[in-house]
This record gives structure tokens, sequence and C-alpha cells, in this order.
């Protein structure tokens, strides 16, 4: 088993949160993971990213390298664009059709949403909405998106359940449910492999 | 116990377990993690005997002449700092070299190539090198975990600091990391039998550098046995690479299981020049150097080995001369196609930072640019930190940043060549950080200039730290001599607008040093507050 995945995003939208669980499925799996943050200045509205790595066997280096990615999961449209020339030829996108406009040129969304559509493996969905729509509240937006990436990550359904439930635990059982309710969203909104 | 840790949080918690007394640092990206790893601890802890020290220093420089006196009592101490901080430490960091150390003294530099959030690419390493100190530079998060350990034990066995570099890629990637079942208590107090070493007098440095060269064999010695140093000959030995730190993994990355160079893996400083002979012994004719950072290794390897060796990296442009490694160009400089991909997509643009909405900083920036608007050519010197995202736009106000505390200084000595107006732009732990002594330069000279002190009462780029000057900022001005009816201080809001362009026009026309202080939380601490407020409520 080996997935290297790319996490995009802007500063604040909450990446690092479905890095933080998908890790913690992995490292119950006992699997050798790897995860580069971006901290710092760019935090503040800029493009953020994520290299998570992970992987049965020893892994050496912290960054993937362009064409070694098998899925980038993005919570903003034009972002997923960005790591594009680090995809496999075969890989996928999963993002948020949410475009997080805080820049005067952001491109026309009509011509964004035709770049996404041409892609080879895209799952294109409005994450706020299925958020909304599963009783979660809207910061619970990005574990729609993770459970959107489920069927490309090789990893259970359950796996990811049980690891949000000790993530969570401390926040007590609504909270809980309100995050598994919105991976369900999610999940239940893609595409079965 | 199996810990998925940054490398930064590797480091801090071997630190601990390592028997750490206290931690002494400034936030900056990317070293601010290791410090607030142990504050968060000790914070869970609470009261405990053997609680270790860590609260935020004013500056780099202070933190490690604070943890140089913690050192001297017999304790362990870590000193941490992004690796502009070096700058400012480099008077105590060069000297506690001359001094040597008692209880064991670790300093973390963390370099940060590609200015991910800095102003340079300086490499630390030639600090370590000009100090003469042992250099650790870890190429995994379990290798910062095992050799911060073995740094204090190699500062307390040849009684000198050891300098550990690292760099972003390793202060802040994950990885699951094993620890000591058996963390070492902490040292008790011994104060230093000989206190010549600690007075560098010339009578005394003079010996204290003989003895300080004469150690360089042992830590050369100890450089070509370190277990994080090693030698590989390949089936290919015509061929070697020497790869440092990091720039280990992506050579790694890249070869997996068809490696057939030779190969140098560095870890520990100085650079063993025996382990490289060897290579050269086995029949290198090309030696690729990858270092992350600037070309240290490379220029020394040139001057180890015969020059009929061909010496590549980021020199001969075999690798990328600006900017940190990467799996790709690492590949590239081996002679490897590049991995099929996708075309990137031209539709994207840049996304670049900017000042939160809501930020005092921007309330701030519309008085002064409106009122500078008013001169023929006004001049703001800027300075570090979030409100130098200023600088972009909307506000483009900034005609200067350049270092900690600068902004100060500099727009006194464009005063002192003619310059009217001359402003300055400081934030709160900037200014306690570099800028009082600046002041007081202003005040001295009765400078023209208006200094306004952006207070968000944090330390707000790096993640809303404690500020040295929280409550203190009138009664620091006044103190050093700014006249108590030229400190003023306004609430930056738009409903305040015309009172803030006013005074600001007030303080332009008074001839002197005037302090023009907007003091508003920052959001992002505020928000975090009530957070925490409305938690605590809840539990009641």
């Amino acid at each position: 088993m080996k997935k290297d995945i790319i996490l995009a995003g802007v500063g604040g939208q909450g990446i690092l949160s479905i890095a933080t669980v998908i890790g913690e499925a992995a490292m119950a799996e006992g699997w050798n993971i790897k995860q580069a943050e971006v901290h710092g200045m760019s935090q503040r509205g800029g493009d953020v990213q994520s290299n998570l790595r992970l992987s049965t066997e020893p892994i050496a280096s912290d960054l993937i390298a362009k064409g070694g990615a098998d899925i980038i999961i993005s919570l903003e449209p034009m972002e997923a664009l960005r790591y594009l020339d680090y995809l496999k030829k075969d890989g996928w996108v999963v993002t948020s059709n949410v475009p997080f406009v805080n820049i005067p040129n952001y491109p026309d969304m009509e011509e964004l949403n035709k770049h996404l559509a041409a892609l080879p493996n895209c799952v294109s969905l409005d994450v706020e909405q299925l958020a909304k729509g599963a009783g979660a509240p809207q910061q619970a937006a990005n574990m729609v998106l993770l459970g959107a990436a489920i069927p490309m990550l090789d990893i259970e359904f359950e796996k990811i359940e049980a690891g949000i439930r000790r993530i969570f635990a401390r926040k007590g059982e609504e909270v809980i449910e309100k995050n598994l309710a919105a991976v369900r969203a999610g999940y239940d909104n893609s595409i079965k492999k | 116990m199996k810990r998925l840790l940054l490398g930064d949080e590797a480091i801090a918690q071997a630190a601990i377990d390592a028997g750490l007394s206290g931690v002494y640092a400034y936030p900056g990206t990317p070293s601010t993690e290791i410090t607030e790893f142990i504050q968060l601890r000790e914070e869970k802890r609470g009261e405990a005997a053997d609680k270790i020290f860590c609260r935020w220093a004013t500056n780099e420089k202070t933190a490690m002449e604070g943890a140089l006196g913690m050192s001297y009592m017999g304790k362990r101490a870590l000193v941490c700092m992004k690796h502009v901080g070096m700058n400012v430490a480099a008077d105590p960091f060069v000297n506690s070299a001359m001094t040597g150390v008692n209880g064991g003294l670790v300093v973390v530099a963390a370099d940060d190539p590609s200015m991910h959030s800095s102003q340079n690419e300086q490499d630390s390493r030639f600090y370590g090198k000009f100090a003469m100190m042992p250099i650790f530079e870890p190429s995994s998060q379990q290798e910062a975990y095992d050799m911060t350990r073995a740094a204090f034990e190699l500062s307390e066995r040849v009684k000198l600091p050891v300098l550990m570099r690292v760099t972003t890629r390793m202060a802040h990637s994950r990885a699951v990391v094993t620890l000591t079942d058996e963390p070492r208590k902490q040292n008790d107090i011994s104060r230093p039998e000989d206190v010549r070493h600690w007075i560098l007098l010339p009578a005394f440095a003079k010996k204290r550098y003989v003895e300080l060269l004469a150690q360089q064999d042992d830590l050369q010695k100890a450089a070509v046995e370190s277990k994080y140093n090693f030698y590989r000959k390949g089936t290919t030995p015509e061929r070697g690479v020497i790869c440092t730190g990091i720039a280990y993994n992506y050579y790694m990355e890249n070869v997996a299981n068809h490696e057939e160079r030779s190969v140098l893996k560095v870890s520990q400083y100085p650079l063993p020049v025996a382990l490289i002979e060897k290579m050269v012994e086995d029949g290198a004719k090309e030696i690729l150097v990858m270092e992350e950072g600037q070309p240290v290794v490379e220029e020394m390897v040139r001057a180890i080995v015969p020059s009929t060796v061909e010496v590549k990296g980021r020199l001969t442009g075999d690798l990328n001369r600006v900017g940190e490694l990467t799996p790709d160009s690492v590949r590239k400089a081996l002679g490897m196609e590049a991995l099929e991909n996708l075309a990137a997509d031209d539709i994207v643009v840049a996304r670049p930072p900017a000042l939160c909405q809501g930020c005092g900083h921007r309330d701030m920036y519309k008085a002064l640019n409106e009122v500078a608007a008013e001169y023929e050519n006004p001049r703001i010197f800027g300075d570090i930190g979030c409100y130098t995202l200023g600088a972009l736009p909307p506000f483009q106000a900034l005609h200067a940043c350049v270092e900690m505390g600068a902004s100060i200084t500099m727009a006194k000595g464009a005063s002192d060549a003619g310059q009217f107006p001359a402003f300055a732009v400081i934030g709160d732990s900037t200014f306690t950080h570099s800028g009082i002594t600046g002041l007081l330069d202003c005040v001295n000279s009765n400078a023209n200039v208006v200094v306004i002190i952006s207070d968000n009462l944090t330390t707000g780029m790096t993640g809303g730290q404690n500020s040295a000057g929280t409550g203190k900022l009138e009664d620091i001005c006044r103190g050093v001599g700014v006249h108590p009816d030229h400190v003023r201080v306004v609430v930056p809001l738009p409903k305040n607008m015309e009172e803030i362009k006013n005074i600001l026009r007030e303080e332009i026309e008074y001839k002197g040093v005037s302090v023009v202080i907007p003091r508003r939380e920052c959001i992002q601490t505020a928000k975090r507050h009530a957070k925490a407020r409305a938690a605590a409520a809840k539990k009641e």
C-alpha cells in the first residue's frame, strides 16, 4: 500500500484537520506516514498545501515528486488545479466547488468548472451545502470533502470513522456525530470505486 | 512509545527526555513549534518540582544568553530560533564556544530555504563552522529525536554548545517517532570549578582559544565515528554523492533499490574528511554534493579532494542555486527522467497572503496612507511581522523593510539625511525585540520621526505568542525619553479614522520624536480568546 496525497486550500480553511484524520487512521494500521505542512506567512489567506504520504514501506522524502501524487484533495476549486503537475496521469482530484474569492483576478467560475470537468478523474462537490444537509456546521465542510475522498484512499470507511471518534473523543458525542454525518454525506455523494 | 510528531516537536520531546531544565527562544518560522510544544506540556503538567523554564524571551540574543546562564549552573538548556535570529544571537553564540559550557547546551537554528516565511536564505551551518562548534543536521524526524538527545551528551562531553541545524521540511513535516522508555532526569546544580573560562578577558581568552583549536581534532574524530554519518561504496564507485541532512531523503526517494553510486550521508559536522577521502580512494572521479541551503559542503569538498575529481552541486548548476531541494531537482541532477505527470493548468493565478479582514493593521495603514499622501515625498520604513504585508496591495504603504527593528533606525537615518516626513511602522513584539535601542538613538539626537507601534497585543505572524511589551509600551517609550505629550494611543477602527489621521498630522508637524500606538487585539487571538471564554462559561 502506498498513497501520496496533496491537500490544498486557502490558509485557515482547515486542510490540516483532514490530514489529522487520515493520519490517525493510517497510524492505527501501523503504516508509515510523512506529512509536510506549511506554517507561517502563507497561512494569512494565501494558498496552502500539505503533502501527506502513507506507505506500508519506509518513506524517504517528505515531499511528493511531480507526477507522484495519487490524489489531490482540495477545499477550493482553483487551488485544486494549482498542483496538477504533481498528479499522476491517472490520479484523482477531489475538490470543493465553492470558490474562496479573496483576490481581484479570480478566474471565471464557469471556465474553472470546465477545466475541472476536463480532468480524467475528478469529483467536484458543494461541501458546504452537503454539510448543511447533514445537519453539520459549516466548519465540518472539510469532513465532507474527506468523506468524498475515502473511495480513492483505499482506507475503509469504518477506519476513518474510528479515527474521527478517537480525535474528537474529548469534544463529546454531539461533535463526533456531526463530523461523522459530514463524512458520510461526502462519502455517499462521491464516486464508488 | 510511538508518536506522530513534527520535526520541531521531535526535537522538543527529545530535549524533555534528555533532562532539559530550560528552553529559551523568540518565535520565528519554522522554529516556533519547538518551544510551544514544551510550553503546552508544562501548562498541562502544572506545578512540578522539575518544572522546565519555557517563557518566551524578548529576542534571540537574550534567549542565547539566558541559556548560557542556565548551562553555567550545570543544567541542560535549549535555544531555538529561525535562521535570521542567529544574526541577532551571533555575539553570545560565537562567544559561547569560547566560554564553553557546563550543563549541556543545544542551539537549534531552523533555516528557511525558498524563503517560505523569511527575507533571506542564509545557511546557519556557516555560524557553526565560524564558531568551531559541532553541528548536527538530522535527516529524519527520528534522527531529530535521537540526535537532540545525543547533542546534549556530546555537549557535556566536549564542553561546547552543539548547533542543531534543521530546515523547513524537517521542522514542519510529521512522521512516526519512537521515543525512549527511559527519560533522563534533570541535572543537579553545579557551578563551574574554573571561572576563568567564563571571563573572556584577553589574558584568559587567548588561552581558551588555543584550547578550542586543540579540540577540533577530537570533534573531527567524533564526526568520522558518528553513527549519523555513514559511507557506502557503490557498484559504480567512480561516481559518488554526498548528501547532508534531508537531501539524503531526496536521494533515497529517487534511487530506492537501484543505487549504484557511492554515497556519503552527513548529519554531523565538522565534515568527516576521512570518509570523503575513502570515497576518492574507492575511485570517485565525480562527486555530486546535495545539501539544503547554501553550498557550504560543496566548497569544502573542493578543498579536500584532488583537482582531478570533478565536484558538482549548486555551484556548478547541476542543482538549483536558489531555493530548497526537491525530489524533482535531485532527480534531474542524478540524470534521471522526470515522472509522467499532468500538465500544469494556466487558469491558476497567484494568491498572495494578506492581512486578515478586520485586522487593526488595516485601519492603521488606511489612516497612514491618507495622511502621508498629503506630503510631497513621504517615506514609510516597515518592519518584520504581519504588517509587512502592508507592502502588498491594497495598501502598498512601505518603502523599505529589512530586519527586526530597522524601521525606527532607518527612519532616523533617513531623517538625518533630510527626509521629511519619515515614518517607522513596527509591531509591538518587534519593537521590544529590537526597536527600543533605536528609539533611544532617536531621542538622543531629537530625530524628527513618527514611530508607529502597531500594537495587536501579540506576536501575530508566528501564531499569536505572548508579546514581551504588552501593557508596557507607553512606559518604555517615556522611559527612553520620548516626551509624554508625544506618546499617543489610538484605537484602530474605521469609526476613529478622522481622530487617528488628525493625531498623525499633529505628530508629523511636531519637530521631534513622536510615537503613535494604534492598539487593538489581533483578531485571530481575539477569536481564540472568545472561544475559550465561551467554553469556560459553558463548563460553569
